[in-house]
Formats: C-alpha cells, sequence, structure tokens
C-alpha cells in the first residue's frame, strides 16, 4: 500500500533533539553577547562559540557545523539582521572557525586543548570577516586599519572563551549524564 | 586560579604566544600605511614636486593670483601663506595622514600627503 503524502512522518531522532537544544543554547549566548555593549562594531566576546566547542569535542565536527549554523540563522531571525550585512559578515566568521576547526581537531589532544581550539577558531573567525568586509563592503584597505584591534579582542576573547569551555567540558566528565539529554515525554 | 590553570594544556601556551605575535606583528604591518611618507605639491593639476616627508624645506609656487607658500617637515607639511581670498588651505593646517589634501583652488595649487602605498580616498574622489 502506498502512503499519501500527508501521512508522512517526519520522524526525529535523538539527534535532533540534541542539536536542537545546543543550538538554543548557544542562540541565548549570541542574544547576550549582542546585549554587551562593546566599543567597536565587530568585537564581540562571542559566548557562543563556548557551546561550538563543547559540541565538537563532545558530538564531532558535524553536530558543531549543524548547532553553529543553526544559530547563525535563528540569531540573526531574533537580531533583526536576518540577510543584513551583519548576518553574512557573522556567517562567513563561522564558516571560517569551523572549516578551522575541522582541520584543529585533528592535533593532538594530549597537548591541544579546547583553548588552542578556541584560539583558532577566534583568528578564523575575524580573518574571514576582514576579507568578506574588505571584497565586499568595504572595498578599502581602511578596513585593514582595525586588525590589529581584531587580532587583539580574538586573542583575550578567544583565551577565556577556550577556558569555559575547557572548565563545561571538565565539569562534564565528572558528573553523569553531562549535557540536555532530551525528555522521553514531551 | 589553580583549577583554571589546570585546563590550560602545554600546546595552549604556544598557540597564546603565537596568537599574541600575530596581533602585535599586525601592528607594524596594518598600521603602517597610515604614516604619511610624501608630500606631493601639485600646480594646475600638474605635479610641481614629491618630497620625502622626512626632509624640512620650503616651496614657493606660483599660480596665477601670486605666490603660495608650503613648508614641508619631518612627518608633516602644511600650506603657510596663499594668496587666495578664502584661505581654506591655509587654516588646515599641518596634514599628517595619508591621502589628506589642501586645495587653494583660486591659485590652483594642491598640497597632498602620501603614504607607502597609493590611496584612494573614497570620499574624496
Amino acid at each position: 500500500m502506498t502512503r499519501s503524502v500527508t501521512e508522512t512522518e517526519l520522524t526525529v531522532t535523538a539527534e535532533d533533539h540534541r542539536v536542537a537544544w545546543l543550538a538554543t543554547a548557544a542562540v541565548g549566548l549570541s542574544l547576550v553577547d549582542a546585549a554587551i555593549p562593546t566599543p567597536l562594531p565587530g568585537i564581540k566576546p562571542g559566548l557562543a562559540n563556548i557551546v561550538t566547542l563543547v559540541v565538537l569535542l563532545r558530538y564531532g565536527w558535524g553536530t558543531a557545523v549543524w548547532v553553529s549554523i543553526l544559530r547563525v540563522l535563528a540569531g540573526s531571525l531574533l537580531l533583526g539582521h536576518f540577510l543584513a550585512p551583519g548576518f553574512f559578515l557573522s556567517l562567513t566568521g563561522t564558516t571560517a572557525s569551523l572549516l578551522t576547526l575541522g582541520l584543529a581537531r585533528h592535533l593532538p589532544a594530549r597537548w591541544f586543548g579546547p583553548v588552542s581550539l578556541s584560539l583558532f577558531a577566534a583568528f578564523a573567525h575575524i580573518g574571514g570577516q576582514l576579507l568578506l568586509a574588505r571584497a565586499w563592503l568595504i572595498p578599502h584597505d581602511g578596513v585593514f586599519l582595525l586588525a590589529p584591534l581584531f587580532a587583539a579582542a580574538a586573542l583575550v576573547f578567544g583565551t577565556l572563551n577556550g577556558l569555559i569551555a575547557a572548565k563545561l567540558l571538565a565539569e562534564a566528565a565528572t558528573e553523569d549524564p553531562p549535557c540536555p539529554q532530551p525528555s522521553a515525554s514531551p | 586560579m589553580k583549577p583554571w590553570l589546570a585546563l590550560f594544556r602545554p600546546g595552549d601556551w604556544l598557540v597564546i604566544l603565537a596568537g599574541a605575535l600575530c596581533a602585535g606583528l599586525s601592528i607594524p604591518l596594518f598600521w603602517r600605511g597610515g604614516v604619511g611618507e610624501r608630500a606631493i605639491i601639485r600646480q594646475e593639476g600638474r605635479v610641481f614636486a614629491e618630497v620625502d616627508l622626512r626632509a624640512r624645506r620650503e616651496f614657493e609656487v606660483a599660480g596665477p593670483l601670486g605666490l603660495t607658500l608650503i613648508a614641508v617637515e619631518p612627518g608633516r607639511a602644511r600650506v603657510v601663506s596663499d594668496p587666495g581670498p578664502r584661505q581654506y588651505c591655509v587654516r588646515q593646517g599641518w596634514l599628517t595622514r595619508p591621502g589628506e589634501i589642501a586645495i587653494c583652488a583660486p591659485n590652483r595649487v594642491s598640497l597632498q600627503i602620501a603614504g607607502r602605498t597609493r590611496l584612494y580616498d573614497s570620499i574624496s574622489y
């Protein structure tokens, strides 16, 4: 018997639930991020990257990509800059970070921890954003005048976010079950 | 403080050091363009003189109204006097950054600061 199209059910796996939960946490942190006043547009703590790092190290790169992309989409919708220049900047930054993390996670974990990964991601983030800004938004080398400031911010916030992610991972390792588990009942 | 320090792994310190180096080296790399290196003096749109901003010199440029006096000093240049009626270029004072320009339109003289690379100022052009 062929089933009609309307009867097909969308099966939601535990993985989907997990991605949704983690993306929600990341969106929440991006909203906090946006609320923190900064002296210069473009310099942000990037708290949502803590979630990306924890997800990367606990569930792998694929889940981290899902969570990050969902965060950028949902975050931009909530902040009202979906498809605005800021959206493309954060999408480019996130893509650059994810690609870098995809490579950096193969570094020996004994030597390079979340702090290293966070720093790589932070520098890739500003690098990607600066290149997009130069190529598209402000086609003038003047944007690179901001590069030293962005690099300094990436250094500070990258280290701090990495430390927080490392702390969360260390705490999660001691207690069980560690992360938001999808509840069986609605 | 101790539990936080335990979260660093040996390589993390290296990465932090590399990041700090990146940030430090980016300052001379990207902020060098912010230093004026040459002064370009034009008369009737033609280059009258192009001098290094390390020198200390004075120029007298003849225009249709008379002589425009231009002073170049280490790192800066200005129009000292101009026969024009409104004195805009004189009042601009010292020019230091690349792309800055003082135009004495009535006497058809201009003084511009250039950096290492030719910068196009999207506001002026």
